[in-house]
């Protein structure tokens, strides 16, 4: 029964109260984006004591569904809900930060000397200068079904979803960290968890594949490639082939979960900035980009290595940045 | 025991001096057979002993008929969250994890007696002419929960034709089946019309407006 597998924890209200800058004057920073790298950002600029927005659709961003932390220096373990709430209050001691949570920023354009950026939510913000660090979303797995069974028993968030698939069939679609991270909070709830990974490795850290390989309930598919999803209303199994042999297997799963890496969330800033063949945003070791006033930070941009305590320098150098570039400008 | 741990209370004690109109907790519970009833219970009264301008009020699922009616509450453990009037807000399974953040939330939208919702919302809602029921379903786990339940609950606090539900997934399995929930969160509307996701305000009412359209 999923009931006992509740999490009582509780998780304290977002005290962050929607703030904007009433006498209509244009912010000296823009900060798009409210992960890791953005909330860096925002202090660095607090403390040059910029006039500051950021918008963003959550305080957290991936961090948000990432369990546990060891790797952040100066905690031996964190969850990334705790992480989270820590960034959060170093930003708020900030009074010159305004903040803007639960709206996305869909369109950055330039506009005479201002940057401005339009909202999902229909709103227009402005500034001198502006930091984008809009991190990363799940990347779809392209295969026939899949747009048909998204909601319908195909999930790209195992955190939020896996407590829907107690005692059901699972395959994880994926074998690098973020898919062994699903699958060790599925082999805790789920009845059958196959990993299914097209090379003949894990590219997952070896703590990981361990922790999932222990459990009777993991079954691995290396070299294997997933060709269709099928059902009728909802999921009831994939079709994964194996790359050695071409030999089809059935797999009778009620639930997919796609974790096979990131796109970048550049596409608001498309045809403002270069980007790359991936779509990151280009960066010099400065965080600027190729247009001068726009700043790049954290896993949105082309800086190697996706990991928090990147992204935390990553924002800091972007915001030390554009205090620079506005002291010339601004 | 409470759920709450002791500077989590002093953090809410501080954020409920801002609260304005009295706030009734309303719990519909039944201590032998509901797995999350007490929790759920002891969590309202924690809050409620947090600030003067809380109430709570217990009932039996099974002997209170005439507030089961009264209420129109179905399943338990079931919360109503009553300002000035009942709005049709409720919280269906214990709002913990993520989604305390959107009762809390709820509780000084609702002590305020304003739903905060933009002048084009307002409008909006305005049209509708016959009930709209929204069921919001979650997992404690889920980040982008809250940000549905609280939208969900403003619509009902603005519109006397909304009612929302706050369902908590793997409390009420059988309400899973039924509805295909296989992520979250997952907002049926009046049965027939679903999306899924966490969605600004705007794109949030469009959704519920195609009721008009049906």
């Amino acid at each position: 029964m999923g009931a006992d597998l509740l999490d009582l924890e509780i998780i304290m209200p977002d005290d962050v109260q929607e703030k904007v800058s009433q006498n209509g004057e244009p912010y000296e920073l823009l900060i798009i984006g409210g992960g890791p790298a953005g909330m860096t950002a925002a202090v660095y600029s607090a403390r040059k004591q910029l006039k500051t927005l950021l918008i963003s659709k959550d305080l957290g961003g991936q961090l948000l569904w990432t369990s546990d932390i060891e790797n952040y220096m100066g905690y031996q373990y964190i969850t990334g809900r705790e992480l989270t709430d820590k960034f959060k209050s170093q930003m708020e001691q900030f009074p010159i930060v305004d903040i803007i949570v639960g709206d996305s920023v869909e369109k950055l354009a330039r506009e005479g000397n201002l940057f401005v950026a339009a909202t999902a939510g229909g709103r227009k913000y402005m500034g001198k200068a502006v930091i984008i660090a809009t991190g990363k979303r799940y990347k779809p797995l392209g295969a026939p079904g899949e747009e048909k069974f998204v909601g319908r028993g195909i999930s790209y968030c195992a955190t939020c979803d896996a407590p829907l698939f107690a005692g059901k069939d699972v395959v994880v679609i994926g074998g690098g960290n973020s898919g062994f991270t699903a699958a060790a909070d599925l082999v805790e709830i789920a009845n059958k968890v196959y990993v299914v990974n097209s090379s003949s490795t894990w590219q997952a850290d070896p703590v990981l594949v361990d922790k999932v390989k222990s459990s009777e309930k993991f079954v691995p598919l290396l070299s294997h490639v997933i060709t269709e999803i099928k059902g009728d209303n909802a999921v009831t199994g994939v079709d994964a082939q194996s790359l050695e042999t071409k030999e089809i297997k059935q797999l009778p799963v009620q639930g997919v979960f796609i974790e096979i890496g990131l796109l970048p969330n550049s596409e608001l800033a498309m045809g403002l900035v270069r980007l790359n063949n991936w779509g990151e945003i280009m960066v010099d070791c400065g965080c600027n980009t190729s247009m001068p006033g726009a700043f790049g930070a954290g896993d949105v941009t082309t800086v190697p290595e996706k990991q928090i305590s990147v992204a935390i320098g990553e924002g800091s150098k972007a915001a030390l940045s554009a205090y620079k570039y506005l002291l010339m400008h601004g | 025991m409470s759920l709450l741990k002791e500077d989590q209370q002093k953090k809410l004690e501080e954020k409920f001096k801002e609260l304005d109109g009295n706030v009734k907790l309303v719990v519909f519970t039944q201590e032998m057979e509901c797995r999350y009833c007490e929790e759920t219970r002891q969590l309202m009264e924690d809050l409620a002993g947090l600030s003067d301008k809380i109430d709570v009020e217990v009932y039996d699922f099974v002997s209170d008929t005439d507030k089961v009616e009264k209420y129109k509450i179905d399943k338990i453990p079931a919360t109503v969250i009553e300002g000035e009037k009942d709005y049709g807000i409720r919280f269906y399974g214990i709002p913990a994890g993520y989604e305390f953040v959107s009762l809390t939330n709820t509780i000084m939208a609702v002590s305020k007696g304003e739903s905060g919702l933009s002048e084009e919302t307002k409008a909006a809602l305005k049209k509708l002419k016959d009930p709209v029921h929204l069921q919001v379903f979650i997992t404690l786990t889920c980040p982008y929960c809250p940000t549905a339940v609280e939208m969900a609950h403003k619509l009902s606090e603005e519109s006397d034709l909304v009612t929302s539900d706050m369902v908590e997934s793997a409390e009420f399995p059988h309400l899973v089946q039924r509805y295909s929930v296989s992520s979250v969160p997952k907002v049926i509307i009046n049965e027939d019309i679903q999306f899924e996701g966490a969605m600004p305000e705007k794109e949030f009412v469009e959704n519920v407006m195609k009721v008009l359209e049906s």
